[in-house]
């Protein structure tokens, strides 16, 4: 299996991207040429340059330092998102597929609520209304993507339901709660958690998005969306301010989102 | 007749579901600590006068009683006043509307005109370079912040080469055409004015082009996967044995079937350019309703927000309602139930 994951070269492109974030992240101190947060204003607004590979902003912070350290940001971001709204979803979808009816109909109307607006906007009024920090966003998208979880459980467990297997547990008499998370739930969650895979890619998007909008993380916070919005002032100046901090967004999105296609090849060979 | 019946009642099932949304969004935005009596009048304002003014916006009242009377106003297109520009809301969306529309719209019309047939020749060339080709460009299409590739082509075609307007709707030397839909692109044309429907155009370039980026990388791959499965099937094949041509089979047979689930996720697509639209207006400063919202939320001014959220909603249900319907249209097999 492990073969076949690392036997298409954009998986292992994913896997190295996702890696080096990992490593970013972890190590941030060891690699971080400067503090992330010293200003230095007589060093402002330098090019990419030996001292600087990335450059300097405004008022003279090392980019390249502050993308490493905003890499542990995003990435507790992208977990933390989808540690809480993957288990809420994926219970949530289990048990409207399993017990249909009146239950189902709550939880599938719930879901369409939510799903009727652009994820974004909905985010966005939440943090708005919870303040600006980046935990009001890690709310806020935690809240808006767990029914996307939902409905791709609910649709495995309503086929998968129907098995013999599940009909033999259900002649026995095993407890319905027993069957539903011992027998069906394992066998229809990797669907659900090929879309988490992607969504850890997605959920960093939209933090950054949310942050650029002033909503997320505030400034002096190395933070790749926020560092992007104040990059806007010295846009004529300074191209590398707005350049570095877009790249670190574009190749951790890509990266989990060949991750997560190399693991639905695996996992799922039929959706190819 | 039957068709009439399906979209009653798929507008009377938009109730229950509108009816969550101003829920959901009302109470998310009465959660907040903040006091606007005391926004709209600032720190050092009387504790009388405070109580006064809240007594007189009813915030005093149950949050329930203030919901009722919120929607009381909505259904009859009021959604109170703006605590920051003091106007009613739905005269600032009137306003701030057409702008995202016209935005959006012609996003979508770059998304259908690129992602589809890029979409086809990939499916079509399954596994040759113009398939890899292809579907690397939408894959980085999907993953890039939309905001960044405007700061991008911001700095270059406008910064660098000059070639193409940064912000606005039009220069301004210019002034808007005749309001008839409020979109200066299709006013112009309505009016023949030409000066400003290029002005306009040239303006629509670079924030279009920014939104269908996102939106192109998801309609390539879906028609893509789409065509695959179609391009499998048994009558394709027949069409081909028989001696269709190349462009026949594709364009002709295959193309019908495989619109269907493109079809369907135009209207996702449609709605995520909307939401994408916040964040490509804020680039361009297009004052559209994602820089309306923006500055909502800076004054911290919720009737606004909400405004947006429920109107960029009913826009949401009201496109994949079009499309479902659509759908009865082009497939004679589907039933109305």
């Amino acid at each position: 299996m492990l073969r076949r994951f690392f036997a298409s070269p954009l998986t292992v492109i994913g896997f190295v991207f996702v890696l080096v974030l990992l490593v970013l992240a972890l190590f941030s101190p060891q690699i971080a040429t400067h503090d992330p947060l010293e200003v230095n204003i007589t060093n402002k607004l330098q090019p990419p340059s030996d001292e600087h590979i990335f450059g300097t902003d405004e008022v003279g912070r090392d980019i390249f330092s502050r993308i490493v350290y905003g890499s542990r940001i995003s990435l507790k971001i992208g977990l933390l998102v989808v540690l809480i709204s993957f288990p809420i979803g994926t219970i949530l979808g289990a048990i409207a597929g399993y017990f249909g009816g009146v239950v189902d109909q709550v939880i599938m109307r719930m879901t369409d609520i939510f799903l009727s607006f652009p994820g974004i906007i909905l985010a966005m009024s939440i943090a708005a209304a919870l303040g600006p920090s980046i935990e009001n966003v890690l709310l806020a998208l935690a809240v808006v993507w767990w029914p996307w979880y939902t409905r791709i459980v609910r649709s495995s467990v309503l086929s998968i339901k129907s098995s013999e297997f599940i009909e033999a547990s259900r002649a026995i008499g095993a407890n319905p709660f027993r069957i539903l998370f011992k027998d069906i739930l394992p066998n229809s969650i990797a669907p659900a958690s090929i879309q988490a895979s992607l969504d850890l890619g997605f959920v960093i998007l939209a933090a950054a998005g949310l942050s650029f909008i002033g909503l997320g993380a505030q400034p002096p916070s190395p933070e790749w969306g926020a560092m992007l919005s104040s990059s806007r002032e010295i846009l004529r100046e300074a191209w590398w301010a707005a350049t570095f901090p877009g790249l670190a967004i574009l190749f951790t999105v890509l990266g989990f989102n060949l991750l997560g296609d190399g693991l639905r090849d695996v996992l799922d060979p039929k959706q190819r | 007749m039957d068709a009439l019946r399906y979209i009653a009642k798929r507008l009377v099932l938009m109730i229950p579901i509108l009816i969550g949304i101003s829920m959901l969004t009302f109470f998310i935005s009465h959660t907040i600590p903040g006091d606007p009596a005391r926004l709209i009048l600032g720190p050092k304002a009387d504790a009388e006068v405070l109580e006064e003014l809240r007594e007189k916006m009813g915030l005093n009242d149950p949050i329930y009683v203030q919901y009722g009377r919120y929607m009381a106003g909505l259904v009859q297109g009021d959604f109170g006043d703006s605590t920051y520009s003091q106007k009613p809301v739905s005269e600032d969306l009137k306003r701030y509307f057409p702008a995202t529309l016209e935005l959006t719209m012609f996003s979508m019309v770059i998304t259908v005109l690129i992602g589809i047939p890029f979409g086809i020749i990939s499916a079509n060339k399954k596994d040759k370079i113009a398939d890899q080709l292809t579907r690397f460009m939408a894959l980085i299409g999907v993953a890039m912040p939309a905001f960044w590739l405007g700061i991008i082509l911001l700095l270059f075609f406008y910064l660098q080469i000059g070639v193409l307007p940064g912000s606005g709707r039009l220069d301004t030397w210019v002034s808007p055409p005749t309001h008839i839909t409020g979109m200066y692109t299709i006013d112009a044309l309505l009016t023949g004015n030409w000066e400003v429907f290029r002005s306009a155009l040239m303006h629509l370039i670079l924030p279009g082009v920014t939104q269908a980026a996102v939106t192109i990388g998801m309609i390539t791959r879906m028609t893509r996967s789409s065509m695959l499965e179609v391009l499998r099937s048994d009558y394709i094949r027949t069409a081909y044995a028989k001696g269709g041509s190349q462009n026949r089979v594709l364009y002709g047979h295959a193309l019908q079937n495989g619109m269907m689930p493109i079809l369907t996720l135009l209207g996702m697509t449609f709605g995520h350019a909307l939401g994408g639209s916040v964040l490509v207006e804020s680039v361009f400063s297009w004052p559209g309703l994602g820089k309306y919202a923006v500055n909502a939320i800076t004054y911290l001014d919720f009737p606004a927000v909400m405004g947006v959220t429920i109107l960029i909603a009913v826009l949401f249900i009201m496109v994949n309602l079009i499309i479902d319907i659509f759908y009865q249209v082009i497939d004679p097999r589907l039933k109305y139930d």
